[in-house]
């Protein structure tokens, strides 16, 4: 049901008990209407003449002041009752504020081509001058020392070597995986202020930081055997 | 006796170009190519009318809506991250049609079909790098954008759904990666896929199965790089391309992108 706003079911209310004392005191309450006087002439007038007044809804309110109550009237003779109050918001889509908005072209699409040129340049360059690796071809027999997963699984070979392999290759990831899901439905503080969000922003970090602490020491610090090195004294054994 | 030349005005070569042109864009076909607003069509103005024509009459460029918030435009806001993950995408995908005419996904020949590709193709080495750095390029910049969003808060109400779907995305750019890892059948490809993979044995239950699956036997090998070449330029890219259709469509639906802060 749709809340009828306090003011009017008060005013409801106030009209209830004056028509209620009204009805006490006097039936034709000629006195104390609340219609016009030459509203009332004109109804009167219109009555006697038995002429149809254009003004009907005048002669609609003026009737029961006229007359008696029309059947079906309401106390303080309305013939009309209020049903419910449809707040605009509820079927416009009031904008308060307006937007402030640009259109897509050109001042996005230039800039998303700009950022695309920059891209392609920059891959290009890069592949200019840097080549990608390619060793030996796959030996079953040898084994390379250290062998390394990609880059972005270091983190989990790096947990590898703290934690049974079930737990640093399937449970962990798998946990950090469904938590990243899940992100959304458990952090219930609706706002995205960064002052408001103090604790989520930390926990983010911490949790990247983490991870990529794992990643920089499993590239750089992980030598042959997959033991502790510095790239500064042993070399680097990574690949890209 | 004075002879009077007629003078007619020399047709200067440009004055020629510029009439071509102009009958080029007048013509029939050339209208039916560019659908008004287009900004290669003929008198084409700078006026709102055109501005939102160009967005709506484009199959490219519909993606978009014909006007966004003036705070979305902001370079500073997003840093272009997912668009230019979606981008790099799309670059990884002309570099690799163009690295598959040159492969076969088989043990014996895959590592000497990348050999010759860099030796003896036409800008087949440049190609390679291209796809192989802009791989990475990928991944590290997916994880930038998730980061990004994170930051900002924009996975929240109405975006919940959205960073779900974009979590499966990231996952799937790493699978991508890593499935493309393995296809030069060098050193490198063969033992980080094997490192990576022994890890994938110890999950509960199922775990040696999806192994064997993967691998296509008990170890890696042959039947191991086929099925990872078909996952790797077909499967997980179709794949990619719906989640990225929902991606973008809830963008949209969900009222564009968040903020400000």
């Amino acid at each position: 049901m749709t809340e009828i706003p306090e003011h009017l079911l008060k005013r409801a209310q106030a009209a209830r008990e004056k028509a209620a004392s009204q009805g006490s005191e006097s039936s034709g309450g000629g006195d104390e209407s609340r219609i016009p006087d030459h509203l009332l002439e004109r109804s009167k007038a219109a009555k006697a003449g038995g002429v149809a007044v254009a003004d009907k809804g005048g002669a609609v309110v003026a009737a029961p002041a006229g007359g008696g109550l029309p059947v079906g009237a309401g106390p303080g003779g309305h013939t009309q009752r209020l049903l419910t109050v449809v707040k605009s918001g509820s079927i416009q889509d009031v904008k308060a504020v307006p937007v402030d908005k640009v259109h897509t072209w050109p001042h996005l699409l230039s800039i998303e081509f700009v950022a695309a040129l920059g891209c392609t340049a920059f891959v290009f360059l890069f592949s200019w001058f840097v080549n990608a690796p390619l060793l030996q071809a796959a030996n079953f027999n040898q084994t390379p020392n250290p062998s390394k997963a990609p880059w972005y699984f270091l983190g989990l070979q790096e947990l590898l070597t703290m934690f049974h392999p079930m737990i640093a290759g399937v449970t962990i990831p798998g946990m950090g995986l469904i938590a990243l899901m899940f992100a959304p439905y458990l952090d219930r503080n609706p706002s995205n202020k960064p002052e408001d969000r103090k604790f989520m922003t930390s926990l983010f970090t911490v949790h990247l930081m983490f991870w990529a602490v794992l990643v920089v020491i499993s590239s750089f610090f992980r030598g042959p055997g997959y033991n502790f090195t510095f790239p500064w004294r042993d070399g680097i054994f990574f690949e890209l | 006796m004075a002879s009077t030349i007629e003078e007619k005005p020399r047709v200067t070569l440009k004055e020629r170009a510029a009439k071509l042109g102009e009958s080029l864009q007048g013509s029939q076909v050339w209208n039916s190519i560019f659908r008004p607003g287009s900004i290669f069509r003929k008198g084409y103005t700078d006026s709102p009318r055109n501005r939102s024509y160009v967005i709506m009459n484009s199959v490219l460029y519909h993606l978009h809506p014909v006007k966004v918030k003036r705070h979305a435009v902001k370079v500073s806001y997003t840093l272009c991250l997912g668009g230019l993950s979606f981008f790099l995408f799309i670059l990884l995908t002309i570099t690799g049609i163009f690295l598959m005419f040159f492969y076969r996904p088989t043990a014996a020949d895959a590592w000497q079909d990348i050999q010759s590709l860099q030796t003896s193709v036409t800008f087949g080495y440049m190609v390679r790098n291209m796809h192989r750095w802009a791989a990475h390029l990928m991944v590290l910049s997916v994880f930038l954008h998730m980061a990004r969003v994170f930051y900002h808060g924009a996975y929240k109400a109405p975006r919940e759904f959205n960073w779900v779907v974009g979590v499966i995305l990231l996952t799937l750019t790493l699978l991508l990666s890593f499935t493309g890892y393995l296809l030069p059948w060098d050193q490198l490809a063969l033992w980080a896929v094997t490192v990576g993979t022994n890890m994938m044995g110890y999950s509960p239950v199922i775990g040696e199965q999806v192994r064997f699956v993967l691998l296509g036997g008990v170890e890696i090998g042959a039947e191991t790089l086929l099925r990872w070449y078909v996952l790797h330029v077909l499967l997980f890219p179709f794949v990619t391309v719906i989640f990225l259709a929902i991606h973008f469509w809830r963008v949209r639906k969900d009222g564009g992108i968040s903020g400000p802060l």
